[in-house]
């Protein structure tokens, strides 16, 4: 995963509140056993309007979603994220997220950062007046800035420090290997197998 | 202290607590399926690592299956490359697999719990949001996505922050032919889609004690579709009984030692919840969903609901673009909505129980002309079950078409879809838009309400059949 630190970019207001994550990328574009070209599959049955904002020549090259209340609810389905970064997303905002997709964002080095609604709203009248508008999120700060808008946001330091540094968890988890063999010695002995070891 | 059940199991599990840091709690049962693991297998190669706890892990084919000729190849070559993955990818690893035209293959969901392999006070995860059905054991089990899948598969266990805790108390008596489905449909209305994000839900009172393990499993697995991680609910001898003698439950001493820990899990009489919902039992009704999402939904004597009657802007909002996508108009009773296809099965709604209810409407009566009815059971096991009692005759005798397990028609990555501008009644769990196919329209119902629309040719629950009495014969 790369780090992330800071990013300044320009932005995309998605008005919808509820955008489930069979939006994000329908289930058939689930089928491939990878992790990159979903780019074509990002919010696939909007993309087929012209009006959809996505499609719209200011938003060309846009890399701060700004999206309505509880994104990415629903489906566990990761594609959602990798959909979001091989479009060339680097940030997600949202007033609220759905809680697996945070997760899965946040191991992906895609920031999904929560503001209050009012300061969606305010972000969304700034890049629809000027869709040149810049936005920067700011981990080191956890601060969102635009022209006029300061922002704190909340992300716990665990979290901030492994995407500061683009941490592999498994990594981190396998130094704790000991601990976890210890755990297996107590666990009680009527717990199921699926197969013999 | 006090606890709750969730924060029982949770204690359990916790392998490392540090200061700052998320618990790393161990994970007892790992549920693959062919959809959401082969980019984590492809991750584990890359790293040179291998599966920690083959023999706590377990894969079905289910998403991608074809539900008629089965024996013939898959004809989509990109939903055939992804079951070929899962099968190179468990061999490769020992992972146990049941795969398409094996006798335990099913859903994921619907497996794991008939094999007596979900058992109270687990942790269970799956990459896909419907393991919460796993919580009627009250197993602690929750969705996770691709790099989780991996980080199990490598270790065995998961860095979790800690949940909130949310009791949603149901009191009372469900009123004859008012089902889990409507119940828990109600509840989502209720606390609306984003309503229990964060929270793992306990579901408890006395309509939740009187429940079947079936029914409960039907509560526990839309927990996600009120944005909950999880949703659980105590063990007791309802859930003693269905495990006795599965093949994977605990034998002789070590069932007595089970059942005795299995006991202590419920939530103590003292500890308290960082929310609590009330919901009166006897209120309910069959509930139906009327928009694209699970929360837009209302007592099917009621009428489609006028957005601008909504007070939230963003709620208002949605309603209106629900309306839209779904072709429908404000206040239109929701009895008159016509469907042309109606869909039962799913990790909701694909066991025997609801089998037999659906078939107990459909003996003696005909889908209706114009309407496709697909019966899809939730496994193989399932769906012997119910050729023994003689449900697929029943259900092809109405004229409705009896398919082979798989999750189908609930999110449509076989090739049962919806075509756009299609209306269906589903038993499945989400109305999202294009969830069954693009432009497809759904509602969600029980499956009483499923078989009693297929009949009537629109939504309907069995109270409106009484002026068609079933005829004699099959």
């Amino acid at each position: 995963m790369e780090p992330f630190t800071t990013h300044t970019g320009r932005a995309v207001p998605l008005r919808r509140g509820n955008v489930d994550t069979d939006q994000i990328i329908p289930a058939r574009w689930l089928k491939k056993v990878t992790r990159d070209g979903f780019e074509d599959g990002l919010f696939d049955a909007w993309r087929k309007d012209p009006e959809f904002v996505l499609n719209q020549p200011a938003r060309r090259g846009a890399t701060v979603l700004v999206a309505g209340m509880d994104f990415g609810t629903g489906s566990s389905r990761e594609h959602a994220v990798w959909a979001l970064q091989n479009y060339g997303f680097k940030v997600v905002i949202s007033a609220r997220f759905g809680d697996i997709f945070r997760g899965n964002s946040l191991k992906n080095g895609l920031p999904a950062v929560t503001l209050p609604q009012e300061t969606v709203d305010r972000l969304w009248a700034l890049t629809e007046a000027d869709p040149a508008a810049e936005v920067t999120v700011d981990l080191l700060d956890r601060e969102v800035r635009a022209a006029g808008i300061t922002a704190g946001f909340e992300l716990d330091d665990n979290a901030r420090w492994r995407l500061l540094h683009g941490l592999d968890d498994i990594s981190l988890t396998l130094e704790h290997e000991a601990r976890i063999a210890e755990y297996e010695q107590r666990r009680p002995s009527y717990r199921p197998r699926t197969r013999n070891r | 202290m006090a606890k709750t059940l969730a924060e029982k199991v949770w204690d359990d599990h916790v392998v490392r607590r540090a200061e700052g840091e998320p618990d790393l709690l161990y994970v007892d049962l790992h549920l693959l399926h062919e959809v959401t693991c082969p980019q984590a297998f492809d991750g584990l190669r890359k790293a040179g690592r291998r599966v920690r706890r083959a023999d706590l892990t377990i894969a079905t084919e289910d998403h991608n299956t074809p539900t008629i000729d089965i024996d013939k190849p898959i004809a989509d070559p990109v939903s055939r490359l992804q079951l070929e993955t899962l099968r190179k990818n468990c061999a490769e690893h020992g992972v146990r697999l049941h795969p398409l035209g094996d006798v335990e293959q099913g859903i994921v969901h619907v497996v794991g719990p008939q094999l007596g392999l979900t058992q109270p006070g687990m942790t269970v995860v799956c990459g896909d949001s419907h393991t919460s059905t796993h919580g009627a054991f009250g197993a602690l089990a929750f969705g996770i996505g691709t790099s989780q899948v991996e980080h199990v598969l490598a270790s065995q266990t998961l860095p979790m922050s800690p949940f909130r805790t949310m009791a949603v108390t149901v009191e009372g008596e469900l009123p004859p032919g008012v089902v889990a489905k409507d119940l828990i449909l109600a509840v989502i209305a209720r606390i609306g889609t984003g309503g229990g994000q964060g929270h793992v839900i306990e579901y408890r009172g006395p309509a939740i004690e009187k429940l079947s393990m079936e029914a409960r499993m039907t509560v526990c697995n839309m927990s996600i579709e009120a944005g909950a991680r999880a949703g659980m609910i105590a063990p007791d001898e309802t859930t003693f009984a269905y495990l006795k003698d599965r093949p994977h439950a605990p034998k002789g001493a070590d069932w007595d030692a089970a059942v005795a820990d299995w006991r202590a899990l419920r939530t103590d009489d003292d500890a308290t919840f960082d929310r609590e919902v009330v919901i009166d039992a006897s209120t309910l009704s069959p509930f139906v969903t009327w928009g694209t999402n699970p929360a837009q939904g209302a007592p099917l004597s009621a009428s489609v609901p006028d957005p601008a009657g909504f007070a939230d802007a963003g709620e208002r909002l949605a309603a209106e673009k629900a309306l839209e996508y779904m072709g429908l108009t404000a206040g239109q009773p929701l009895r008159e909505i016509a469907v042309d296809t109606v869909f039962l099965g799913s990790c909701t709604n694909g066991r025997i129980e609801d089998l037999r209810a659906a078939a107990a409407v459909l003996r003696g009566r005909s889908v209706a002309d114009g309407v496709r009815m697909l019966v899809v059971p939730g496994s193989v096991r399932v769906a012997l079950k119910a050729v023994e009692e003689g449900l697929d005759k029943v259900f092809t005798a109405a004229g409705a078409e009896w398919r082979h397990a798989g999750c189908s028609m609930c999110l449509g990555m076989n090739p049962d879809q919806l075509s756009p501008g299609e209306r269906a009644a589903s038993t499945s769990n989400r109305n999202f838009e294009g969830r069954q196919g693009r432009g497809g329209r759904t509602h969600l119902v029980s499956p009483q309400v499923a078989a009693t629309t297929a009949v009537l040719g629109h939504l309907a629950s069995p109270a409106d059949l009484s002026d068609l009495p079933a005829t004699t014969g099959a």
